[in-house]
């Protein structure tokens, strides 16, 4: 067994034969036989039948890949119309006597030198755009085509890069996989692979010895192995089940309501924890994000994040929900968690100790810059904010205080804000007691099952000793989660869940009874709970 | 002519595809649209390459100018796209 790393463009796993692709280099004289007009006219009749070329790659790939991954090949268009570009290749025909072929060659490479020299990976990689649009004009010029990428059964195709206009002709349904030697996260290749839902390496140097051998391709690891030991192939054609099963219920669900047989309607959201978690979201097709976890912004660093940087995460993934809610929970540290930036004491009980919304209500300065940041964020799509550990309504009327200070601030200065839905975890017996009281001051409630399991039977998850007595349906627990719900309801809050019990199949229909309007899972869990509701039928007589 | 400066706050700059977008709306303008890097090299706004090949990035000022035809609509137009697009 042989393997190589790459980077990972896309999770997922591909098994199959490697298929290495070879670009074949054109051929052709570089000093023409005829006159320059005849050489600029030959050139135009290959640039309009590339744009021609290039309507219909646009076409395709907003039907495989969607409108952000297809207006590349627009982009494309507009680049064989510019001005600077025709007046090159004019210029070296004319000056040079030269062939079209050649000179479109020449132009090409001048101005994919130019982006190559910008200090910016992004435009950098724009330089393949350029190439790709000259070695297309030249392939129609010297009547060749790319040949067959992928030779007869479904491959992974290995090459040393592939431009966007290869990638979108490769025929999908024979495809599993792409690894590439070069290239860059930002190539459209690596847009296209996303947006088409193939795994794809990049910055592999694989082997010209491996073509045809059996491949694994596994996207998660970043991992590519040759000839894999029975072992290891069978562990990945399981992994691999796994995804087309999930990918089969999402072709199932997708898009249809998550509303149960007798037409009781709950959202099925999904919680992340940093902003790259989104695409994970997205894949799943979560309704919503229920909980945004801000904690890894803090953690691991020195210095608190300023409000720019958080603001970028924000966006992020306020923007990749594309108007869908997305509740973001403020500051939820303690001393059981490595903040090295807050400088917090070790304690006796951290768990009951000085951590989330009362440090954020004790250090002002730092909780302004995430509410700042929460605020802007909102100005580009649905943006809920959310308090957590919250016990009086003391707590709740500060921070809002606080919140409010922070939008006229940010009126004040002409920055944009949206409007912002203000909730609570319900994660401590406190809160549940007095949720009448709460829900007057909030829009929304959020039970926050793993502390208010913990709080209430006084069980400290992590220690194992401690399984034997903890129940997770503990009745006191589902009582507290009842009461929270109908709290709620009674003063115009909709009742969510974002705890891991909300996962818990076991409970999805008490949770449904009890009438709560939200559960905010694991990524990975929100589709088979999305078949599971579907499935459901609460009428009494159909439960004896 | 008229004149005005401009942040760029979109993660990426100057990208493709609001460049795309650019061109399609300078063209569409009867006034000589120049954008340009503060300090630094210019380009019509309607050459795709040449604006991409400025190589502008999140926290650039540019400095956009417009000059004949109608250049108070023009102004306004293009003062709306990079509010809107950049």
């Amino acid at each position: 067994m042989q393997s190589a790393t790459g980077k990972s463009i896309l999770g997922g796993i591909a098994i199959g034969p490697l298929c290495i692709y070879q670009r074949e280099e054109s051929v052709f004289s570089a000093i023409s036989s005829l006159t320059p007009e005849e050489e600029l006219a030959r050139f135009e009749g290959a640039r309009l039948k590339a744009m021609e070329q290039l309507g219909g790659l646009y076409e395709k790939a907003l039907d495989e890949a969607g409108e952000e991954s297809a207006a590349i090949f627009e982009i494309h268009r507009m680049m064989l119309e510019d001005g600077d570009y025709l007046d090159a290749v004019k210029g070296v025909i004319e000056g040079q006597n030269a062939t079209a072929e050649r000179a479109v060659t020449i132009a090409g490479e001048n101005f994919a030198a130019v982006f190559e020299a910008i200090e910016d990976p992004y435009m950098q990689a724009r330089s393949a755009d350029i190439r790709d649009i000259s070695r297309q004009v030249v392939n129609i010029l010297l009547d060749s085509g790319d040949g067959e990428m992928l030779k007869g059964q479904p491959a992974i195709l290995a090459a040393d890069d592939l431009t966007p206009s290869e990638t979108v002709q490769l025929d999908k349904s024979r495809l599993l996989g792409i690894i590439t030697r070069y290239g860059s996260s930002s190539s459209h290749t690596a847009i296209l692979a996303r947006a088409m839902n193939i795994p794809a390496l990049i910055g592999v140097d694989f082997d010209s010895s491996w073509d045809g051998k059996t491949a694994v391709l596994d996207g998660y690891s970043g991992c590519v192995y040759i000839d894999p030991a029975p072992g290891l192939l069978s562990e990945m054609e399981q992994r691999h089940q796994g995804d087309l099963k999930r990918e089969s219920l999402l072709q199932d669900l997708k898009g249809k309501p998550n509303i149960t047989l007798d037409g009781r309607e709950i959202k099925v959201c999904a919680n992340i924890g940093s902003a790259g978690d989104v695409n994970l979201a997205l894949q799943n097709d979560a309704q919503g994000i229920g909980l945004f976890r801000s904690e890894f912004l803090y953690l691991d660093t020195e210095d608190s994040p300023t409000e720019e940087q958080q603001f970028a995460h924000y966006k992020q993934v306020v923007e990749a929900m594309d108007g869908k809610r997305v509740v973001i929970r403020t500051l939820d540290i303690g001393a059981d968690k490595q903040a090295p930036c807050f400088h917090l004491e070790k304690e006796e009980n951290p768990a009951l100790g000085y951590r989330a919304i009362r440090i954020s209500l004790t250090q002002k300065k730092i909780f302004k810059q995430q509410l700042r940041a929460i605020l802007r964020a909102s100005a580009f799509g649905t943006v809920s904010v959310m308090f957590p550990m919250i016990i009086s309504v003391q707590e709740v009327r500060e921070a809002r205080e606080v919140l409010e200070e922070c939008r006229e601030e940010l009126e004040d200065q002409g920055i944009a804000v949206g409007k912002v839905e203000v909730g609570i975890m319900v994660e401590t017996p406190a809160a549940v007691m007095i949720a009448d009281e709460l829900a007057e001051e909030v829009d929304f409630f959020s039970l926050g099952t793993n502390d208010l399991t913990q709080y209430t039977l006084a069980i400290d998850r992590q220690n194992p000793r401690l399984d034997r007595f903890c129940d997770p349906h503990h009745p006191a627990v589902l009582r507290m989660i009842r009461q929270a719900v109908e709290a709620g309801h009674r003063h115009n809050c909709w009742v969510g869940l974002c705890g891991e019990l909300g996962a818990d199949q076991a409970l999805t229909e008490t949770f449904l009874r009890m009438g709560l309007d939200e559960l905010s899972v694991s990524p990975g869990a929100v589709l088979p709970l999305r078949k599971l509701i579907r499935g459901l039928d609460l009428r009494e007589e159909n439960n004896p | 002519m008229k004149e005005f400066e401009y942040v760029i706050t979109d993660e990426l700059g100057l990208h493709a595809r609001p460049a795309g977008l650019l061109v399609k709306a300078a063209k569409g303008l009867d006034s000589t649209v120049t954008v340009g890097k503060a300090g630094g090299k210019s380009a019509s706004a309607t050459r795709l390459i040449a604006v991409m090949s400025l190589g502008i990035k999140k926290g650039d000022t540019v400095t956009v100018t417009v000059e004949g035809g109608d250049e108070q609509g023009s102004f306004a137009a293009m003062e709306a796209f990079f509010k809107e697009n950049l």
